[in-house]
């Protein structure tokens, strides 16, 4: 594809609940720290894409609420209700349509405004599901007992992503929950939905953030430093639970590989030096890995068990802290392409991987991991470099 | 000037929503023979070879109309996926802990997800075979399914 660069990103710091921020406060300081990041000012930006859901907003047409903070005016401006992975998407194809150099992408949420289980319940199918009391927890936890029987994953394995997630997120100052914890806490803590204890799942939280999208021409045209675009894709596998394959994640599979494909890469166990996946479970974390082929199927548990996946192993995995450390809902996904960029330049402070060179990133829409988005990033535009 | 909590005022809402779902061409058939036959019906596709159930109209693997390839399922079936769920929610059908599952009914090449009850929690397994248990009254939803219990042989 043509070449695009992220060239400018911004976050506002997770919180359980930032009483002092609405939803237009929080972009207004997201994008105004993306903007500068790029050293750009918003009449730099063509067009905006703003990401967000009008359940977790609590009000229909949510975009429309921070039109004004995202400098929307009088700007071609679309919404995207999603994961913010999928607002960058559609940013990154305005960018390449040629009609728009720069793209300004947003994705916000505040969970603390609301109750997070009534609004997954309603996710679920009104006629066939909705009564039998399945939410996102619940519904996960069935695929969590379907992953541990079909891989033999221990609930151990899961707990240890909990206290390494939680631990890395000591040295990111934008995260919820830094923690020191022993598996013994995770396994001890309330268990939600077997096998899912409360420091198994991804806390309720507020936050956004904002990325920067150029085309090449525009890439290099102010003081920011760009990453580079080099794959993405996305897939969505069936609705209902039962159509899936729910122990196993074929769209995901498909989504990675076609990333990787497009930034060719031929082996990305070895060739990713920094992942941040969509952790939003435990479980969740060592399924992805293995679905992205980061690692052998069935094995992400024993890897992590031997270090593979912390900071100083072979391939860092959520090094900010991932979701469990702070999950704003449709923000999630933008902040694992913003972290990773942050990696990429060498800016990630007490959780830099050192040389990192390239990062992958992935976005999750849609219960159980119904859809995947995966962004393949890299320092350098090897491209222009033969060129 | 960072605004002081006293600053912050919440002013409580409620999105009040009423809204009639309808349950589609196909899933009134599906819910009508739920409730007057206590029958479970299935839709199968002639060119993939699979029973879906809950049915729908169209399949989305070869992208053709099955909406008229009715077939009889059993009462029975087999669950593939389950957890007890322990928390407490307004939305729920019972009081927790109860048992949330998905189940592969004889017949039928999709679970559908619906609760198990009269099995200890710790002797639930996957793997289980369960029987439906209808509701003495019908509400004319999914609930006529009122849950699965294990069955006698199982
Ligand atoms: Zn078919």
């Amino acid at each position: 594809m043509d070449q695009a660069a992220i060239i400018g990103v911004g976050m506002t710091k997770i919180e359980a609940n930032k009483a002092g921020d609405t939803f237009a406060d929080m972009v207004w300081e997201a994008v105004n720290k993306a903007l500068d990041d790029a050293g750009m000012t918003i009449n730099d930006v063509d067009n905006v894409v703003t990401t967000s859901n009008d359940f977790w907003d609590g009000r229909t047409i949510s975009c429309m609420a921070v039109g004004d903070a995202s400098g929307a005016r009088h700007k071609n401006a679309s919404c995207v209700e999603g994961d913010g992975t999928f607002g960058a998407f559609y940013g990154l194809t305005r960018a390449l349509s040629g009609d728009y150099g720069t793209t300004l992408v947003t994705a916000h949420s505040k969970g603390s405004e609301s109750i997070s289980s009534l609004i997954t319940n309603a996710a679920f199918d009104p006629i066939y599901e909705r009564a039998i009391g399945m939410d996102m927890i619940t519904a996960c936890a069935m695929q969590a007992t379907a992953y541990l029987d079909r891989t033999g994953t221990t609930p151990d394995q899961l707990a240890m992503v909990s206290v390494k997630n939680h631990g890395n997120a000591k040295q990111n100052p934008l995260a919820q929950l830094p923690m020191d914890l022993t598996v013994d806490d995770v396994l001890k803590s309330e268990m939600l939905s077997d096998p899912l204890h409360k420091l198994d799942c991804s806390p309720v939280s507020d936050g956004c953030c904002a990325i920067i999208i150029a085309n090449q021409a525009r890439a290099s045209k102010y003081s920011g430093r760009p990453v580079w675009i080099k794959g993405v894709s996305f897939c969505s596998d069936s609705y209902f639970l039962g159509d899936r394959d729910l122990a196993r994640a074929p769209s995901l599979a498909q989504a990675a590989q076609s990333a990787f494909a497009m930034a060719g890469i031929k082996d990305p166990a070895t060739e990713i030096d920094v992942a941040e996946l969509y952790d939003a479970f435990t479980y969740q974390e060592l399924m992805w890995l293995e679905a992205m082929g980061l690692c052998e199927d069935g094995k992400a548990g024993s890897r992590l068990e031997s270090g593979d996946f912390h900071r100083n192993g072979r391939l860092p995995v959520n090094p900010s802290g991932g979701l469990l450390s702070g999950h704003p809902v449709i923000a999630a996904g933008l902040i694992r392409i913003a972290e990773i960029v942050k990696q990429l330049r060498g800016e990630a402070g007490g959780y830099q991987i050192p040389d990192a060179r390239r990062g992958v990133a992935q976005g999750v829409n849609g219960l159980c991991g119904q859809s995947h988005c995966v962004w393949v990033l890299d320092r350098d535009n090897q491209e222009k470099e033969i060129g | 000037m960072q605004p002081t909590k006293e600053d912050c005022f919440i002013v409580e809402g409620k999105l009040a929503l009423p809204y009639q779902y309808f349950a589609g061409r196909t899933g009134s058939r599906f819910l009508i023979a739920l409730r007057d036959e206590k029958k479970i019906r299935g839709i199968r596709c002639e060119k993939c070879n699979k029973v879906f159930v809950p049915p729908r109209s169209t399949c989305e693997r070869c992208f053709s109309d099955i909406s008229q390839s009715w077939v009889d399922l059993e009462d029975t079936g087999t669950v593939t996926g389950f957890t007890v769920v322990r928390y407490e929610e307004p939305y729920q059908p019972t009081k927790p802990p109860y048992i949330l599952a998905l189940i592969k009914l004889d017949g039928a090449d999709t679970p559908i997800a619906h609760i198990i009850k009269d099995i200890p929690l710790t002797e639930m397994k996957l793997g289980l075979k369960v029987k439906a248990v209808f509701a003495e009254k019908t509400t004319s939803t999914i609930m006529d399914i009122d849950h699965f219990r294990p069955q006698e042989d199982g």
